[in-house]
């Protein structure tokens, strides 16, 4: 299910014009990071997905859908989204009870809707934690809890806004294997970061907003090494392209690996 | 004489089963940045509440040993006592705005009226204060209509218009791009060389080794680490305990497996990976 959209521009009811004519298709199965500075358009661009905001002028399409033709409620069985804040999202008195609410909205069977929430559970590791308040847990597990809600819905399209902030490596870790099996399942994930390592590390595609519009776009390579380009929209690249540039290193390295070959 | 001093703090939250700090040993001199790191739930923040004044006094709970800043002890302090030398910027900057100001300025002035400073010298710290942080355009903004890295830069500011003798903050830039995390990091380096002592928490370790001059490692509640930047933030122990480590570090330990590090230290910031790594 791809995700089209043509010649999008939007202004908030203040005036704030904060999207100036995006054009961007994402293919069914992609990972994409968008990337930017504060201020650039990244959160107001994705709640455009799920119909959350509605274009002021051209249009997004889900698949055949144009999103001013559906209700949030109905763009939520294709597009899920984890929102910056886990506590915008979270309502529940237990994590079970908050987890299920989405599947089951949904209108799925009931023993589809059980095996969802037991697979969105353990892959957020919170299988002990089902009669847990969310609010007696730490920030950092509302957050897998926010992840875990989403997930459980298994919709095709599944949206990420700022996963890692203020998480430890460990948790950064686990939200890295959550993407990696929604793309082994073969989900389109589109994910807000600021962690430019953590998006070098787990995305194929970067597009970088700046000042409402697309600046660059292409494999995580390709834009991560452009530094120059970059800085425009205040974004620096991965430590370790930073590096090989540094050292004089002919091709972009954004990965260990990649790097360690390219210096032996 | 220390500035600050932590003797065998322990402290745990009432209702809860385990200590959040366990015999926490700490002197922090006069005009020193300290960088705290350590896995979620390790206690940073709790350690930022306890110099703060807030822990024991507004969570309650108990607290055994003795903070002690600038001579007094905050056994013998009461809260507003203690805010007076010590102003503490939260880890959400949500939960610092007053709610009761229509604008960023009249946010930043909050606290000095708490403490009755004269209008006019109000007007002055305030704008002082904007100026240092590059706030000066959002003074007539909601501080409900800003971003969360705009929110966080008035947060922080918002505690250096008291100027406090410590100054200790939780995350301040976890929602800000490099460029605003870049102005925090030199506004606070600032900030130190002019005498003011703060301690931040953060987990951006290539900055922290940039700019603190100490670090210490907080795991389960115990200090578990404490030296140089470069010492602490290269130790085999902080990647073997979920600690967050700078790339340089991570990919240099894998190089020297493979003979492709000489050096004895490993890196933290890129200038020490360039320093290494060339030929």
């Amino acid at each position: 299910m791809n995700i089209e959209i043509t010649n999008l521009r939007f202004t908030y009811p203040t005036g704030l014009e904060a999207l100036k004519g995006i054009n961007l298709t994402i293919n069914s199965g992609e990972q994409v990071a968008i990337v930017g500075q504060n201020g650039a358009g990244k959160t107001t661009l994705v709640r455009h997905f799920n119909g959350l905001l509605k274009p002021t002028s051209g249009t997004i399409f889900i698949g055949e859908w144009e999103t001013t033709k559906f209700s949030v409620a109905k763009l939520a069985s294709r597009v899920g989204y984890v929102f910056q804040n886990p506590d915008d999202q979270l309502f529940s008195r237990d994590v079970l009870t908050e987890v299920t609410f989405g599947p089951r909205n949904l209108g799925y069977e009931k023993a589809k809707i059980e095996e969802l929430v037991q697979r969105a559970l353990s892959l957020t590791e919170l299988t002990d934690k089902t009669d847990t308040n969310p609010y007696d847990l730490s920030p950092t597990w509302r957050k897998m809890i926010a992840l875990a809600s989403i997930i459980a819905m298994d919709t095709p399209i599944v949206i990420f806004d700022e996963p890692t902030t203020g998480q430890d490596a460990v948790n950064v870790a686990r939200i890295a294997n959550v993407i990696a099996e929604l793309r082994n399942e073969g989900k389109t994930v589109i994910t807000i970061t600021h962690d430019i390592d953590f998006c070098a590390e787990n995305f194929e595609r970067v597009v970088a907003l700046s000042n409402g519009q697309v600046l660059l776009d292409g494999p995580a390579r390709e834009v991560l090494g452009q530094e120059k380009v970059l800085a425009q929209t205040y974004v620096d690249p991965p430590q370790l392209t930073r590096l090989g540039k540094r050292l004089g290193l002919k091709e972009t390295v954004t990965r260990q690996e990649e790097f360690l070959r390219a210096i032996e | 004489m220390a500035f600050v001093t932590l003797h065998n703090v322990t402290y745990q939250y009432p209702l809860t089963q385990s200590p959040a700090l366990q015999e926490i040993n700490l002197k922090i001199n006069e005009g020193e940045f300290l960088a705290v790191v350590g896995p979620n739930g390790a206690g940073k923040s709790t350690l930022c509440y306890a110099l703060a004044g807030f822990v024991p006094h507004f969570f309650k709970g108990e607290l055994t040993g003795e903070i002690t800043v600038d001579g007094k002890k905050s056994s013998e302090a009461t809260l507003d006592e203690w805010v007076m030398n010590v102003g503490l910027a939260f880890q959400n900057p949500f939960n610092q705005i007053s709610g009761a100001k229509f604008t960023v300025f009249e946010e930043l002035a909050f606290g000095l009226e708490n403490i009755g400073i004269p209008r006019e010298e109000m007007k002055v710290r305030v704008e002082e204060a904007m100026a240092l942080t590059g706030i000066r355009e959002l003074a007539d903004r909601s501080p409900y209509s800003l971003s969360g890295g705009q929110q966080q830069r008035v947060a922080l500011t918002s505690i250096l218009v008291m100027k406090p003798k410590l100054l200790v903050l939780d995350e301040p830039t976890s929602q800000m791009d490099p460029i605003g995390t870049r102005e925090v990091f030199s506004v606070v380096r600032k900030m130190a060389e002019e005498g003011m002592t703060v301690v931040m928490v953060e987990h951006k370790v290539e900055w922290i080794a940039n700019f603190a001059d100490r670090v210490m490692a907080l795991k389960d509640g115990r200090m578990v680490l404490e030296g140089k930047p470069n010492e602490v933030l290269t130790s085999d122990m902080l990647a073997e305990n979920g600690f967050g480590i700078s790339r340089y570090t991570s990919t240099a330990r894998e190089a020297k497996k493979r003979g492709l590090w000489k050096k004895e230290n490993l890196p933290v910031t890129l200038d020490e990976a360039v320093e290494g790594f060339a030929k």
